[in-house]
C-alpha cells in the first residue's frame, strides 16, 4: 500500500500558527473566545491553537481557559448501527460558552456528519453568539452543507483514500499522510 | 454485551467501561439541556412484579434523560392479578414495541429467563430477581465508592472524575442479611472483580449455602471484625422481613445489638470509613441515625448516582450493533 506524507511536523506547526492569527483577526482579539476540540485528535489541536492565540495576544497563561473538549458520540446519527462507541470526556471551560464565539476544532473535515453532531451537542450545552469551524485538513466529499472557516490544508482526495493524522500528544509524532486509493 | 443479568459474569473491563460512561452522564445534569438524544424514538419498558420506589423511578429518570419513551408496568392492578402468565405478559408488551426491558421479579432467574427463552428479542436489564442479583445497585455502589475513595464529591457532576480505575485494594465490609440480599450477591462479585477486598459480617444463619466458594472473608463477630480490620467502607444491608418465612435470629433487639451499626460502633470507626446502605433503611435497627445522617454516609449519593449509572447501562446495551452471541 502506498503512503505519502502531505504535512510534516513543521507544516502542521505553521498551519496552527496561521489559523491562530486568522481566528484572532476574525474575532478581533481573543476576548470571548472558546476553542472546543472534538475527541480525540481535535482536543490537542484545540489546545495548541489556544496556546498560539494566548501567546500572540501576550497572555500565554490564558491558554487553558480558552480550550476545552466537546464529545459528540451521543449525538452521532449512526449510534444504533456500527460497532459500540464509548463516549469520550467533554470539558467546557469554566466561563461557559453563552454569548461567546466558539471555534470547533477537528483534525479532518470529510462528510461533515461529525460537525453536524457537534452543532447539536453545542446547542445542548449553551447558546454561543457565533460558531466557527477550524480543521487541520479538509479532504472534501461532503454529505451535508457544512464548510470550514479555517483550514490548515485543502487536500483533494478520492473517497477510497485514507487520510491519517498523527499528533504528538496521542501518536508520538506529528504528520498527515494519505494511504490506499486505487492506483 | 446484550443483556445485564448479573455481575457474576460481568468482566472488569465492561464494569469499568460502564462506570466511566456514568461519569460522563453526571455532567448532563449541569448543562443547559439536561437530556441526551441517544434513545430518541425508542421505548424502554419497566416491568415491575415487585414493589420498588427508588429503582423504578431511577430507571424511568435514566431512560427519559436519554430521550427514550418509557412504559411502566407494575403487577399490581394488571392482568397478572387475573392470572396472566409471565410469558403472555411479556409477549403482550413485546407486541406494543419495546426496545429494552427492565425487569424486577420475586423469582430468582426471571431476567435470565426473559433473555434466553426467545419470548422477546431485546436487551433485558435485571432490576432485581428474588434473592439472586441486583446488578445496577452494585454498579452504583461501586461508582459511589470509587468517587469517595478518589477524594472527589461522591455524587454530582465532577469534570475530572476517577475514570479508568477499579477499586483495587479497598477493604469493604458487607454487614447483615447476606442470605436474602441480592444487593450483597451482586456487590460481592462486582467489588471483587474490581479488585476490592470484600469481607462479609453476618450471623451464620444469614449466610448463604456455598459462601466458602465466594471471593470473600467471612466474620461472625461485628465488633471483632471492626477491631481487626481497617475498612474503607461499611455497607449495611436491610433485614428483609418480607423474605423471611422462619426465624433467623431470636428477636429484633438482639439483632440490632449484635449486627446493627449502632451509634457506639459508629463512633469507634476510623474517620476515613464510609457508610453505605442500599435503602430503604430501618433506622434504629440495622443502622443508627448517628451513622445514617453523618457526613461519611453515602446513602443519598448512592441514590443520586443511580440515575447516571442506569443511563450508562442503557447507553451500553442500546447503542452499537447488537452482538450475535451474548
Amino acid at each position: 500500500m502506498t503512503q505519502r506524507t502531505v504535512l510534516d511536523a513543521a507544516d502542521i506547526s505553521r498551519a496552527i500558527t496561521r489559523i491562530a492569527h486568522e481566528i484572532i483577526e476574525s474575532n478581533k482579539g481573543s476576548d470571548d473566545l472558546v476553542l472546543l476540540g472534538i475527541p480525540r485528535r481535535g482536543v490537542p489541536l484545540a489546545l495548541r491553537l489556544a496556546e498560539a492565540i494566548a501567546s500572540i495576544s501576550g497572555r500565554p497563561e490564558a491558554a487553558t481557559e480558552l480550550a476545552g473538549s466537546l464529545d459528540i458520540t451521543m449525538y452521532r446519527d449512526d449510534l444504533r448501527g456500527g460497532s459500540y462507541r464509548a463516549p469520550e470526556p467533554t470539558s467546557i471551560p469554566a466561563s461557559g460558552i453563552d454569548a461567546k464565539t466558539v471555534v470547533l476544532v477537528d483534525d479532518v473535515l470529510f462528510s461533515g456528519r461529525t460537525i453536524r453532531a457537534g452543532l447539536d451537542a453545542l446547542a445542548d450545552v449553551g447558546r454561543p453568539a457565533k460558531v466557527r469551524l477550524a480543521v487541520l485538513v479538509d479532504r472534501g466529499h461532503r454529505d451535508l452543507p457544512i464548510r470550514a472557516d479555517h483550514v490548515g490544508k485543502n487536500l483533494p482526495t478520492s473517497s477510497s483514500e485514507r487520510v491519517n493524522v498523527s499528533l504528538d500528544e496521542i501518536d508520538g509524532s506529528d504528520s498527515v499522510t494519505i494511504s490506499g486509493g486505487r492506483e | 454485551m446484550k443483556h445485564l443479568l448479573d455481575t457474576a459474569s460481568l468482566s472488569r473491563a465492561d464494569a469499568i467501561g460502564i462506570l466511566d460512561i456514568a461519569e460522563e452522564m453526571t455532567l448532563v445534569s449541569e448543562r443547559e439541556v439536561k437530556k441526551l438524544p441517544v434513545l430518541r424514538g425508542r421505548t424502554v419498558v419497566n416491568l415491575f412484579f415487585e414493589d420498588s420506589t427508588r429503582t423504578r423511578l431511577s430507571f424511568e429518570a435514566a431512560a427519559k434523560r436519554l430521550s427514550a419513551d418509557v412504559l411502566n408496568f407494575s403487577a399490581k392492578g394488571s392482568s397478572v392479578s387475573k392470572g396472566e402468565s409471565l410469558q403472555d405478559t411479556i409477549q403482550t408488551i413485546s407486541a406494543m414495541g419495546a426496545d429494552a426491558i427492565v425487569v424486577r421479579h420475586g423469582g430468582a432467574g426471571t431476567a435470565h429467563r426473559l433473555a434466553h427463552t426467545g419470548w422477546i428479542d431485546v436487551p433485558v436489564i435485571n432490576a432485581g430477581d428474588g434473592t439472586h442479583e441486583h446488578p445496577t445497585q452494585a454498579l452504583l455502589d461501586a461508582f459511589t465508592l470509587r468517587r469517595a475513595l478518589a477524594g472527589v464529591p461522591a455524587s454530582g457532576p465532577v469534570a475530572g472524575g476517577p475514570r479508568g480505575r477499579g477499586l483495587d485494594g479497598a477493604k469493604v465490609a458487607i454487614v447483615g442479611d447476606i442470605l436474602h440480599s441480592r444487593v450483597a450477591r451482586s456487590n460481592v462479585h462486582l467489588l471483587a472483580r474490581l479488585g476490592a477486598d470484600v469481607h462479609l459480617i453476618a450471623p451464620p444463619t444469614l449466610l448463604p449455602w456455598g459462601v466458602e466458594h465466594w471471593p470473600v472473608t467471612v466474620h461472625f463477630d461485628f465488633d471483632e471484625a471492626l477491631r481487626s480490620e481497617d475498612f474503607a467502607a461499611v455497607m449495611m444491608l436491610r433485614v428483609q422481613h418480607e423474605r423471611m418465612h422462619e426465624s433467623f435470629f431470636p428477636n429484633e433487639r438482639e439483632y440490632a445489638r449484635l449486627w446493627g451499626l449502632s451509634a457506639a460502633r459508629f463512633e469507634k470507626l476510623p474517620a476515613h470509613t464510609f457508610i453505605m446502605h442500599p435503602g430503604p433503611m430501618n433506622r434504629g435497627f440495622e443502622i443508627s441515625a448517628a451513622a445514617a445522617d453523618s457526613p461519611r454516609a453515602l446513602v443519598l449519593d448512592q441514590v443520586e448516582n443511580g440515575v447516571s449509572v442506569r443511563m450508562a447501562v442503557l447507553y451500553r446495551l442500546l447503542t452499537g450493533q447488537e452482538e450475535t452471541n451474548d
